[in-house]
Parts: structure tokens; C-alpha cells; sequence
């Protein structure tokens, strides 16, 4: 059988579970449209949540990442973990005793005020929407390249499938398709993570591999792979070649924007009872870790792989003949992800590091003309089992598991986006009488609105995508997260307090990417450059949500102080989240 | 919904046990993974040092035992002061 054809039998029948989980699980209540009727095992919680959060970006480029700076992009492992002990301390178990479907609707209600409210439904929209993008693009490249359709018929059917069942199963049909979506997702990043690490070190886990000897030249893994990328004149992997007050700051700005994010902290509202919110956060991190311990295995060791392919006797030796390419490497330069190109006239590939000045000395006296050789990260993780040269299933499980990293985190966010349009703004803003059937049908109809607005920008992607991905975490950070906090562990921030906070991470979140990013990131808008030596304090633009936030928390405070307590009311609310008891009595079944 | 004084009695005791954990929280990734890592590079661990260590694995690993310790913790407080589901 061909690969063609086996991607095609894996992926098929991988959107076939999928369907027929949403025939299965259809919604027939807001609360189940919400919430899966709040009815989900804290453990199938954490696998969905897993799924959810883990999106085309975790799944693909999440070990090219690290693999391209070594050290320093420490700070998307434990950034993207460590968010997750602030969800599970400092937010989940009070929101789900609160027992309310969306989060602008907490902030509305602690802060008794609609302003709050709608202040939070705009950073939702806003936070949900440029992450969407990235997910819906993600989906279609992974259609083009394993299935050879053009990447806009892949995004048409990626958006049918995750339209049977998102629209008819809400977060119902969302969250167990989301299930089969962990376990295709995990075992396509497993299996060829075990047998790659099998391969150079002898050792099954990844993560163990990582530490382990290098079979083939007898050194620790991680000193051989320093010692070929200096030899090739790139830095050294293991050390910090960027600051460490900037490591610190980009950990922590990830940390709080994943706390912070809409679609991650309703998955939280589905599980019976505040303790099983608790075990639910961290068996979400039991499934997040299966993948993220693997992927600083997975980067350093595709790292050293493609170095071997290119130079097979050793760096200190001649580069291979281009003619003599191997496969992998002819089927990923069709795709535009892997390019070279012979400046020096000799046939061979030379890979080095052309940027260094140290290194042009050496790379002139082999004869070297430039860097003939690049490719994008995303190949390290898609690129994988054909490096490692195994079987085509699992080549074919790494087109399913891309897909379905791509979809459970495009449809958790379309319920997030959804559900604060129909809940939020028609059911309590416009039309407070409108019936529990006519709002799930208006939960239905913005959900089918919110999938043909991320599949026009998936087809049209503004050319700034990855680039709101720093806005998405930064406003989760400086106006979700406070606002949350700030609700459950003071009884004294009031409604004027909590808005004009809000306002402030918003606009001066905005108004500082905008300034280096340009404004909606249009080039050329931008009023500085985006190079460090302009940086307020040298904070760069992807690491400003704990300033936002600090921002944030300030106004509040000080606001809220100056002003009248919040109501007794209010202070009986904060009193009653803060006590599990009583939680299975709020969802009304 | 338990008596108010009951109820301070946990929430103080719901505060020191988040405050302990933000600790470990900060020192397990910041602290030894990014921080101390200079301080402590002469412990060496599979061809690296114990920060790299930490930075790509032990902080994950250290996040997962607070998070099910709290959940554990958590739940016998919530029965010490009669405020369990």
C-alpha cells in the first residue's frame, strides 16, 4: 500500500470516530452545550483538557522550538506546564463552584457590573479568535502536505468535520471527541519519539533518553550535540545564549496567559465537584506531560539527526553529495520546508552557522561559500519518522495526530467564543427572555458563525499570525487572569476597581505590541523598531503580560479602595465560592 | 454552608498551603531551572547540569507532584472543617 493511501485510511478513520462521537453525544441542554451537563470524570476531563490545550502549535512546533535555541526555550516547557499549578491553586476549584457557564459571566457577577463583564467578553473574543487562526492554518498544512489536496479544500473539510460536531454536540460532543483526539495525538508523538530515542541512545523514554550515552560515539547524548553544533559554529545547545532576566520574564508571561486562557479554564466547568476539579487539573498535567516531556527529546535529537544526515562521517568531514540526498529529504523540499541551495559550486550540502564571525575563518578555509542548507522547525517533529526512517503507519499517525491537535484546540475555542456570543451578550445583554430552547439554538447558530469566521481567516491568514500569538497570552495575562484572581481572593476589589483594571492591562498591553509590533500588526505602522536596544527596560514585547497584569492588579486595588466596598451580597458570593460545599446544588440537576 | 468562623478557620488554612506551594512552584522552574542554574552547574547530570535538568524535565515533574498534593491536601481540610461535598 502506498503512504498516499495509508494517510488517507488513518485520517479517515480518525474523522469517522470522530463523527460518530458527535452522533452519540449530541447536547440537548444549554447545560449540556456549556458544560457536557457538568456530568465528565475528572480523569476523561483531563485527557479532553490535554486536547485542548494542546494545540498545532504544541504537536508541531513545540520541540523545533526548543530544538533550534537549546536551553533557552526552556521557557515553552515550563511555561506551557507551569500555568497549569496557578489553574489548579489559585482558580479551578472556585469557578467551578461558582457553577456558571462562561468566564466573562464570573466576572460580571462578582463585580456586578456589566461593563466588567463585557470588558472580559471582548478579551475572550479578541484572546480566542487570533488563537483560532493559528490552529485552522496548522490543520491545513497538514492536509496539503499528507494528503496532497490543496490546503484550502483540506480547511473546508476540517471545519465540515469540526462543524458535525461542535454545532451539534457543544462542549458535550467537544470534550469526548476531544478524548479520541489525545489518544490519537499522543500515540502519533510517542512512537516515533520511542523507537528515535531507542535509535541513538538504547533507552525507550525519551525524556531518559535525553540524559543517557549517545550510543555511537559513547558520549552523553547532550555533550555530543554541543559539541557538533560549535563545530559547525552554531551556539552552544546546553547554555543560555539569551539573557536570563528575558528567560524569566517570557516563563512567566507564559505561565500566567495559560492560566488566563478562556477555552482552557471552562473545561473546568464540566466535572461533577469541586474536588474533581482539583484531581482534573492535575491529571490534565498527567496527559500535557506524556508529550512535553518527550518533546526536549524529540528537538535535541532531530537536531542531531539532520546534522549526521548532512554530514555521515562527522563534522570535521565532507558533507554529503546533494545528489546523494536521502529521501525524506527530496519529499519535505517539495513542500518549500527545507531548502538548499549550492553557493559554492561543489555539489555538497554545507550546513553551518554563516552568521558567526568567529567561524568564517574555518569556514573559509574548507572552502565554504554560505550556509547552503535551511529548513523550517516544523519538520523536526512532521519530518520525524521518515528521518528515523520508520514505517509508513506512522508516518500516517503523524498526519491524524497533527489534525487532531489542529481540531480539539480549534473547537474548544470556538465553544469559548461561542458561548460568551449566546450566553453572555444575547441571552444576559440583548434578550434576557429569550427561552433555554431559543438559547440553545442561538448557541448553536453563533457557534456555526464562529467556525466560518476562523475558516475565512484560516484561508485568508492576516500575515501577522504568529505574531498574535504573543497578543493572545498577553491579554490572557493582563485581563483574564487578575480579574479571576482578584475575584475569588479579595472581597474588596469592587466593580469600578475590576473594570478600570481590566481596561488598563487591555490598552496598555495593546498599546505596547502595538508600538513594536505596529498597530493591529500592519507593517509599517509601528512606531519603533522591534530590536531590543528600544525595549522600556528591555522587556520585549512577547514577555509584557506580567507587566500587564502587574498593571492590572495595581489599578484595581488602589481604584477599589478609593471607592465603596461591594455590597454584602457580593462578600456572601466570595464567602461561598471559596467553601466546596454545596457545589452539586448549583447546576440545578 | 458551614459557620463563619469555620470558615475563616479553612480559607486561612487554604492560603498557607497555596503560599507553600507557590514557593515550590517558583523554585522548582525559576529558581533551580533558571536562577540558581550558574550557582549550581557543577552537579553534573547526563552530559549537562542539574538546571538544564530542571529547566526540561524536573520542573514538569516537580508541577505534577503540587498539583495532586494540593488536590490530596485539599480534600482532608475540606473534611476537617466540615465543608466537603
Amino acid at each position: 500500500m502506498d503512504q498516499y493511501t495509508l494517510n488517507l485510511l488513518v485520517v479517515g478513520a480518525s474523522f469517522a470516530l470522530y463523527i460518530g462521537i458527535a452522533i452519540w453525544a449530541r447536547a440537548s441542554t444549554t447545560a449540556e452545550f456549556y458544560t457536557a451537563g457538568r456530568g465528565v470524570h475528572p480523569v476523561l476531563n483531563g485527557m479532553a483538557t490535554a486536547a485542548d490545550w494542546m494545540s498545532a502549535a504544541s504537536f508541531i512546533s513545540l520541540a523545533g522550538l526548543i530544538a533550534a535555541v537549546g536551553y533557552g526555550n526552556s521557557s515553552f516547557l515550563m511555561g506551557w506546564t507551569g500555568g497549569y499549578v496557578l489553574l489548579a491553586l489559585l482558580l479551578a476549584p472556585y469557578l467551578r463552584k461558582f457553577g456558571k457557564y462562561t468566564v466573562p459571566q464570573f466576572i460580571g457577577d462578582r463585580f456586578y457590573s456589566q461593563k466588567a463583564r463585557m470588558v472580559a467578553v471582548v478579551s475572550l473574543i479578541v484572546i480566542s479568535v487570533t488563537y483560532v487562526i493559528g490552529q485552522m492554518t496548522g490543520a491545513g498544512v497538514a492536509f496539503s502536505r499528507f494528503l496532497e489536496v490543496e490546503s484550502s479544500t483540506g480547511l473546508y473539510i476540517a471545519s465540515a468535520v469540526v462543524f458535525i460536531y461542535a454545532v451539534l454536540g457543544g462542549m458535550k460532543g467537544i470534550t469526548y471527541t476531544q478524548v479520541a483526539q489525545y489518544i490519537v495525538l499522543i500515540t502519533a508523538y510517542t512512537i516515533p519519539a520511542v523507537f528515535i530515542s531507542l535509535q541513538l541512545t538504547g533507552n525507550p523514554i525519551p525524556g531518559l533518553g535525553l540524559f543517557s550515552t549517545h550510543t555511537e560515539s559513547g558520549l552523553p547524548l547532550l555533550t555530543k550535540l554541543d559539541q557538533i553544533v560549535r563545530e559547525l559554529g552554531f551556539a552552544q545547545y546546553t547554555t543560555l545564549n539569551t539573557s536570563m532576566f528575558n528567560m524569566f520574564l517570557f516563563t512567566l508571561s507564559l505561565m500566567i496567559g495559560t492560566a488566563g486562557l478562556p477555552h482552557v479554564i471552562i473545561r473546568f466547568f464540566t466535572v461533577p465537584k469541586v474536588s474533581d476539579a482539583r484531581w482534573s487539573a492535575g491529571w490534565a498535567l498527567v496527559f500535557i506531560a506524556l508529550l512535553y516531556l518527550s518533546a526536549p527529546a524529540v528537538g535535541a535529537m532531530a537536531r542531531l539527526n539532520i546534522i549526521a544526515t548532512i554530514y555521515p562521517q562527522g563534522t570535521q568531514s565532507e558533507a554529503v553529495l546533494y545528489e546523494e540526498r536521502p529521501d525524506w529529504m527530496r519529499n519535505w523540499e517539495v513542500t518549500g520546508l527545507l531548502k538548499f541551495e549550492d553557493k559554492n559550486g561543489d555539489g555538497r550540502i554545507q550546513f553551518y552557522n554563516d552568521k558567526n564571525d568567529a567561524f568564517a575563518a574555518t569556514a573559509t578555509e574548507r572552502g565554504w561559500a554560505g550556509n547552503e542548507f535551511s529548513y523550517n522547525n516544523d519538520i523536526l517533529v512532521l519530518a520525524n519518522p521518515e528521518i528515523a526512517q520508520l514505517p509508513g503507519w506512522v508516518i500516517a499517525l503523524i498526519a491524524a495526530g497533527g489534525l487532531a491537535a489542529a481540531l480539539s484546540t480549534a473547537a474548544g475555542l470556538l465553544l469559548a467564543i461561542s458561548s460568551a456570543i449566546s450566553h453572555d451578550v444575547i441571552k444576559d445583554y440583548l434578550n434576557p427572555n429569550i427561552s433555554e430552547k431559543g438559547e440553545l439554538l442561538a448557541a448553536r447558530i453563533s457557534m456555526a458563525g464562529a467556525i466560518a469566521l476562523a475558516t475565512y481567516l484560516g484561508l485568508n491568514p492576516p500575515g501577522f499570525a504568529a505574531q498574535t500569538v504573543a497578543l493572545a497570552f498577553g491579554l490572557a495575562a493582563a485581563t483574564i487572569f487578575p480579574a479571576l484572581m482578584m475575584g475569588i481572593f479579595s472581597k474588596r476589589i469592587n466593580a469600578m476597581g475590576a473594570t478600570l483594571g481590566m481596561l488598563t492591562g487591555l490598552l496598555l498591553t495593546c498599546a505596547y505590541l502595538f508600538t513594536y509590533l505596529g498597530v493591529f500588526f500592519i507593517p509599517g505602522t509601528n512606531m519603533l523598531d522591534n530590536v531590543a536596544a528600544n525595549y522600556i527596560f528591555g522587556i520585549p514585547p512577547a514577555s509584557f503580560g506580567p507587566i500587564g497584569a502587574l498593571a492590572n492588579f495595581a489599578v484595581a486595588y488602589l481604584v477599589s479602595n478609593a471607592t465603596e466596598e461591594p455590597p454584602a451580597h457580593i462578600q456572601e458570593l466570595v464567602e461561598s465560592i471559596r467553601v466546596p460545599k454545596g457545589a452539586g446544588g448549583a447546576t440545578g440537576h | 454552608m458551614a459557620d463563619k468562623s469555620s470558615s475563616n478557620a479553612y480559607w486561612a488554612a487554604n492560603i498557607r498551603i497555596i503560599t507553600i506551594s507557590m514557593v515550590i512552584w517558583f523554585v522548582a522552574s525559576f529558581g533551580l531551572g533558571i536562577l540558581l542554574r550558574p550557582m549550581l552547574s557543577g552537579i553534573a547530570v547526563g552530559g549537562t547540569d542539574l538546571g538544564f535538568w530542571f529547566a526540561q524535565q524536573g520542573s514538569i515533574l516537580v508541577f505534577l507532584g503540587l498539583i495532586f498534593f494540593y488536590a490530596w491536601k485539599m480534600n482532608k481540610v475540606d473534611a476537617e472543617h466540615g465543608v466537603d461535598e
